[in-house]
Order: structure tokens, then C-alpha cells, then sequence
């Protein structure tokens, strides 16, 4: 992949996002206002450096050296059967979903299926934008984003989104989802600021699968915030499933607010992209909240996904279980930082961490876990764990000594390694789905 | 049906089979018994072709073929079973999935037809029955969480299902309760036939007492220093090893350990 053609400046790459900036549509006036100083802020902390704090192990060069640029969406005649031909278990193409699907950061109202019953609505983000600022507003933005540079740039581009709201005692059985596809080539590589809102209301239930994918071979960036508010006692299942193009650029932000009892699960499946970087930040901001926090990823050649987390324990009594698991062929790259913040107040935090990761090339690939506890209780228990491993020799002769093949024994146990992150995996469908694209991945 | 002749086999640069001679014939039940580190089990994973020994000289003929030129996993695609020692735990992989899917290489192999999920299920049921084993068993994962007494019941249980021409155990009896080795026994002895060889490796005489053998070797430092009857088993029981100018203190492992690499 000649992916490092020509090198731009910081300066330029700054000045080719600003010359776009400037010619973005200033209305509504609020929001525009709010662009500009995101913009300004990104300006002012350009892209992070693999030096900085957080991207140590993570090299943005690839991202900060190149100029992106909206691509035109594709002839809906052309769009449609390459869309079909992608396998994406998280979205769901039935007559009966609840769909919303952006197409280079666009919303496309051709290929979605909006809701509006049953005290959900679902839809773009655009109309609440122009009429109802009170509503959104306050879940644009946050405090504890403003240093980081990529939500920043988000904000700057923000002019739609996908929203999700669902009213309060409400269950929602059938998984929301929703899709950004993105395009570009290496002469005119693509980009996407895509963002959503979720406003879970007290004492409701529901899943929503955000897939972020593209075509083979496409080079483009994308650039995702995605803003979770949890009320009292809901119960919501989000699930990040990462397909990009081998040759794109990933990072997202996912943060989610807790409140009181409210149960937060989130999926995160990395699956694609030459470099990925996916955030995460939960605070459990009630008593009693749980987080669970289940990864995902399935590299190889030379892919790069890096999760980094951050579970804040502000209340009592809060749980949080963290599983990460990462197989890595060739020579991948997998980077887990988790972080665990336990506040003063949150007495009786109860959190778990693990980070497990399966190498299958004897050297290549590397895994590399950095937990980082930060207690300021005293009355909690927390762990964290890690290891890296290969396959279990014995447990492969086992198999072969029973008749199944090399390969076949090889795959079942990289299957196995990965089914208990699976199984957590509830929302109606995803499961079984998921685990037909991964055991056709790992039977190549 | 399998035919040893001057077997040497090593781990790691030292020798733990020095010279085996061993010949089974089909319908026969074979006990090879032995010190610690004589070199038991090296010669039940060499046999189900464990990598981890290398063999430095001799043959082995099973069925006619060169038993050493096979993948592990065509070996027992033709026929050939170990019972492990140390049977080992796969979390994630369902019983059923595994048996299932060991069985069907096995008769795609021989050129029978593959079972479907029904028809699997109903030989499986048989077998449970014949070993006392809990139906829930199937949906668990391979070994994971099993006694020792349930895991190498679950072996002859594995055993029962895939109906091996040669069925080697390897100490299938260390560790077991009575009425697990009366289970264990059961198990082996309904699968005795005269298609079929057994080759039983053990530490301890009482096994023989439920299933009998046609012959007795003792295996001492990587060779076959005695063969005989039944009765040789009882004499063992009576005398210990010295009276065969063992010396079962000085083990052809030292360690003691590296016949169990892989176990």
C-alpha cells in the first residue's frame, strides 16, 4: 500500500481544513459560532503527537500529513450493489429496521428507514439542529473534550449527525443501526466527521450498532464522535463495529453518561482500517451504574488499532468489567490503554479490566496493555490484568489427535479465544451475524 | 496392526525411548506397566505423533502403513485414539462442536458419510449412557472445569464415540475414584473387539483387575525389559520392579517430567 506519497506540512494540512471550513454553510448562527471556536481550538492543538501523552504508541503522521477532502456521494446506481456486496452484520437492511445511513458524512434519506413511534425517534441530526437548539446543544459539546484535537475537528465540520432518542420507560427490542460509509481514492482521499447523539431516557431499553465501512482499497479518514447521556435505571447495548478499508484512517470518540442504576454496555469490533484509534470515556455519574466494556479486535497485516478507555467512577457503588481481546496476524499492531479513574465519592467501585491478546505470526505482530488505576476511595476493588499469548500448543495437538485438520484446529481455537467477547453480545441478531463474518475471516 | 521395532525417541536432546519392540495384534489387549520416567507416556504421544519427540531411529507399522510419516490428524482419521493423560481444557469450543466435527473427519477420511446434528445426537445419547455422563456435557466446553475423574471419563467417553481400531490410554486410571475406573473400565471393555487393539499404559495394577489384559510388558528405561501374561501384572503387584533388575529410583528421566510434556 503506497499509502505515504506526498507529505503535506502541518500547516498546510491546517490550511487546506480551513479553506474548507470557510466555505461551510454558517447557519444556524449558534452553531456556526460554536464551529468556529472548535475550529480555532483545533487549530491551536493540531493533530497530537506520537510525544504527547496518550499517543505514545500511536502515530498519527499517516492522518496529519495528508489532505482529506468530502468526496461527492456515488450514483445511487453504483452506490447500491457495492453497498449489498458488503457483509455488515450490524446493519439491518430489513423492512422492518429503524436505519439511518450517511454516505461521506452525508445523510442519505434514499438507503434510511427513520422511526418515529413507539416513543423513539430516530433520524438525522440536521432539523434539530435548525429548530430545536435547546434540545442538542448541551450534547455537542463537553469540558473534558477540549484538548483533544480530533473532537474538536468533529465540532468544526458538525452540520448533521444521526440522533437517537428514546423516551423514558420505553423498550426498543430491534437494534437500532446506523452506517457511515465512506469513499475516497489515494489521488482524492475521503473524509467523514460523522456524529451521534443519544439521549436514553430514564428507565428505558434499547441497542444501537454504529458501522463505520468502506470499500476495499478506499483511502479516506474518518472521524467519529459519538455522545451517550443515560438516564436514571435505562439499560442501553451500543456496538462500534469497525470495517473500514484496509487503506483508510479511523478514530472515534465515544463518550457516555450515566445516570443512577442505568446499565451501559458497549461493544467495540475492529475489524478493518490501516490505522485505527478508538476512544472511549464513560462516567458512571450515578449511584450504581454499570459499564461493561467489551472489545474486540481481529488484525493482520500491517494494521494498527489502538483502544484506549477511560472508566470514571464518579458515584458509590458503580461496577464497571472492562474485556478486551485482540488476535493479531502479520504484522499488526494492537495498543490497549485502559485507564480507571475511581473519584473520592465512589465508595465501593467495583471494576475488572482484562486485556488478552492472541498473536498468530511467531514475531511480527505486537500487543502492548497499559492499565492505569486512579483511586482516590478507599473502600473499592479493582483489577486489571493482561497477557499476550500464541496459540496453546497442547490444546492444538489435542484437536489434531482427534482428526481435525491443522488449519481446521487452528481457526477453532482462534474462535474460541474470541467467543466469550461474542457472547456478551446480546442485541437480537448481532451475535450470530457477527460470528459468521469473523469465522470467514479467520478460516482464509 | 501395529508393529514397534527399535524405536529411540527423544525430548529436547535426551533419549527416553532406547530401543522399544512392541507388537499388537488386532483383538488384543496390551498393559504396558513401568517406573515413573521409563518412558510410558513419550511412547503414547510418539505413537499419536505429538512434535515435541523426535524420533532418532526404528519403525512403527500400523495397518500396514508408516505410521510415523502421518499428520497426528491423519493418524487418527485411520483409526488410531489416545486417551490423555492430561486431557487438555479448550474454553470456547462446545463438546458437541469438537465431538461432532472429530467424528465427521474421521468418516469423511474412511469414506463414510458425515453424520448430521440429529444423528449425532442420538449415538452421542447412547454413549453418555454407557459411561453415566450428563447430557448438559455436550454443551459445555471441552474439559473445562471437569474433575479429573470427569475429564478422562470424558476421554473413554471421546473414545466410545469415534471407535477407534487402536485405542491407546494413556494412565487413564491415575486419579480415579472406584467407581470412575469402574466407568473407565466399562467403557473400555465394551469397546473391546477383535477389530480393535488397546494399548493400556498405567502406573498401578488395579486397572488390570477390571479390564484384563491378554499381555503385560514392563517398560524400563525406554525398553521393553519383560512381557508376559496377565499374571505378570500380579507378580509386579507382589515383587515391584527390582526383582527385573529395575532400578526405579534412576529413572530414564531423571525429571521424571518429560514424559509428561504435552500430556
Amino acid at each position: 500500500m503506497a499509502l505515504l506519497d506526498t507529505k503535506e506540512t502541518a500547516a498546510g494540512v491546517v490550511a487546506s481544513y480551513l479553506a474548507r471550513f470557510s466555505g461551510l454553510d454558517p447557519r444556524p448562527a449558534w452553531l456556526h459560532q460554536r464551529r468556529q471556536a472548535a475550529f480555532a481550538r483545533f487549530a491551536e492543538l493540531g493533530f497530537p503527537s506520537h510525544r504527547q501523552e496518550g499517543w505514545r504508541q500511536t502515530n498519527v503522521a499517516r492522518i496529519a500529513e495528508s489532505i482529506y477532502a468530502p468526496q461527492p456521494p456515488l450514483p445511487p446506481g453504483e452506490l447500491v450493489p457495492r453497498l449489498r456486496a458488503l457483509e455488515l452484520p450490524g446493519v439491518d437492511w430489513s423492512a422492518e429496521a429503524v436505519r439511518l445511513v450517511f454516505v461521506n458524512g452525508v445523510y442519505a434519506p434514499g438507503l434510511s428507514s427513520p422511526g418515529a413511534a413507539a416513543g423513539c425517534r430516530v433520524g438525522p441530526l440536521a432539523p434539530l439542529l435548525a429548530d430545536e437548539p435547546d434540545r442538542v446543544a448541551p450534547h455537542l459539546e463537553h469540558d473534558d473534550e477540549r484538548d483533544q484535537a480530533f473532537v474538536q475537528l468533529n465540532t468544526a465540520f458538525l452540520a448533521d449527525g444521526a440522533f437517537i432518542e428514546i423516551a423514558p420507560r420505553q423498550v426498543v427490542e430491534r437494534p437500532i443501526s446506523i452506517l457511515h460509509l465512506t469513499t475516497g481514492c489515494k489521488e482524492r482521499k475521503g473524509v467523514a466527521h460523522p456524529r451521534t447523539l443519544v439521549l436514553a431516557g430514564r428507565e428505558s431499553q434499547a441497542a444501537i450498532v454504529e458501522t463505520s465501512a468502506g470499500f476495499d482499497g478506499d483511502v479516506y479518514f474518518t472521524n467519529a464522535v459519538a455522545t451517550i447521556e443515560l438516564g436514571d435505571n435505562a439499560r442501553l447495548e451500543y456496538t462500534r463495529l469497525e470495517q473500514e478499508s484496509r487503506a483508510a484512517f479511523h478514530v472515534s470518540k465515544l463518550r457516555a453518561r450515566q445516570g443512577r442504576d442505568s446499565r451501559f454496555t458497549a461493544h467495540s469490533v475492529s475489524l478493518g482500517g490501516a490505522l485505527v484509534r478508538n476512544n472511549v470515556h464513560a462516567i458512571l455519574d450515578g449511584e450504581g451504574a454499570v459499564c461493561v466494556l467489551n472489545g474486540l479486535y481481529a488484525l493482520d497485516v500491517a494494521q494498527h488499532v489502538d483502544n484506549s478507555t477511560i472508566l470514571d467512577h464518579a458515584r458509590p457503588l458503580g461496577t464497571s468489567r472492562e474485556y478486551y481481546k485482540g488476535v493479531l496476524d502479520g504484522k499488526a499492531v494492537g495498543v490497549f490503554n485502559g485507564r480507571i479513574i475511581v473519584r473520592q465519592d465512589a465508595q465501593h467501585t467495583d471494576a475488572i479490566q482484562s486485556n488478552k491478546n492472541l498473536l498468530l505470526s511467531d514475531s511480527a505482530a505486537t500487543a502492548s496493555a497499559q492499565p492505569q488505576l486512579e483511586i482516590y476511595a478507599d473502600d473499592v476493588r479493582c483489577t486489571h490484568g493482561a497477557t499476550v499469548g500464541q496459540l496453546d500448543a497442547q490444546a492444538l495437538f489435542y484437536l489434531r489427535s482427534r482428526g481435525l485438520g491443522l488449519e481446521e484446529s487452528r481457526k477453532l481455537l482462534i474462535y474460541a479465544f474470541a467467543a466469550d467477547v461474542l457472547g456478551r453480545v446480546e442485541a437480537a441478531g448481532l451475535r450470530p451475524a457477527l460470528e459468521h463474518l469473523l469465522w470467514k475471516k479467520w478460516a482464509e | 496392526m501395529l508393529e514397534i521395532k527399535d524405536l529411540h525417541a527423544e525430548v529436547a536432546g535426551r533419549e527416553i525411548l532406547r530401543g522399544l519392540d512392541l507388537n499388537l495384534h488386532a483383538g488384543e489387549v496390551h498393559a504396558i506397566m513401568g517406573p515413573n520416567g521409563s518412558g510410558k507416556s513419550t511412547l503414547a504421544q510418539v505413537l499419536a505423533g505429538r512434535d515435541t519427540y523426535a524420533v532418532t531411529a526404528g519403525t512403527v507399522r500400523y495397518q500396514g502403513q508408516d505410521l510415523l510419516e502421518l499428520s497426528p490428524e491423519d493418524r487418527a482419521r485411520a483409526g488410531v485414539f489416545l486417551a490423555f493423560q492430561y486431557p487438555v481444557e479448550i474454553p470456547g469450543v462446545s463438546n458437541n462442536y469438537f465431538l461432532r466435527a472429530a467424528l465427521n473427519a474421521i468418516r469423511k477420511y474412511q469414506g463414510q458419510e458425515e453424520l448430521d446434528a440429529v444423528d449425532f445426537l442420538e449415538l452421542v445419547a447412547e454413549k453418555m449412557k454407557l459411561l453415566h455422563m450428563d447430557e448438559s456435557l455436550m454443551k459445555r466446553a471441552v474439559n473445562e472445569g471437569f474433575s479429573g475423574g470427569e475429564k478422562k471419563r470424558n476421554e473413554i467417553f471421546q473414545m466410545a464415540v469415534l471407535e477407534p481400531k487402536l485405542a491407546i490410554l494413556d494412565e487413564t486410571d491415575s486419579g480415579l475414584d472406584i467407581d470412575a475406573l469402574k466407568m473407565v473400565a466399562a467403557g473400555v471393555n465394551a469397546l473391546r473387539s477383535p477389530e480393535r487393539a488397546i494399548l493400556l499404559v498405567t502406573h498401578y495394577q488395579r486397572l488390570l483387575d477390571y479390564i484384563v489384559p491378554d499381555y503385560v510388558h514392563v517398560l524400563a528405561a525406554g525398553r521393553i525389559v519383560k512381557s508376559g501374561g496377565k499374571e505378570l501384572a500380579l507378580e509386579l503387584e507382589d515383587k515391584g520392579y527390582q526383582w527385573l533388575g529395575v532400578d526405579d529410583s534412576q529413572p530414564a528421566d531423571p525429571s521424571g517430567r518429560h514424559s509428561r510434556v504435552g500430556a
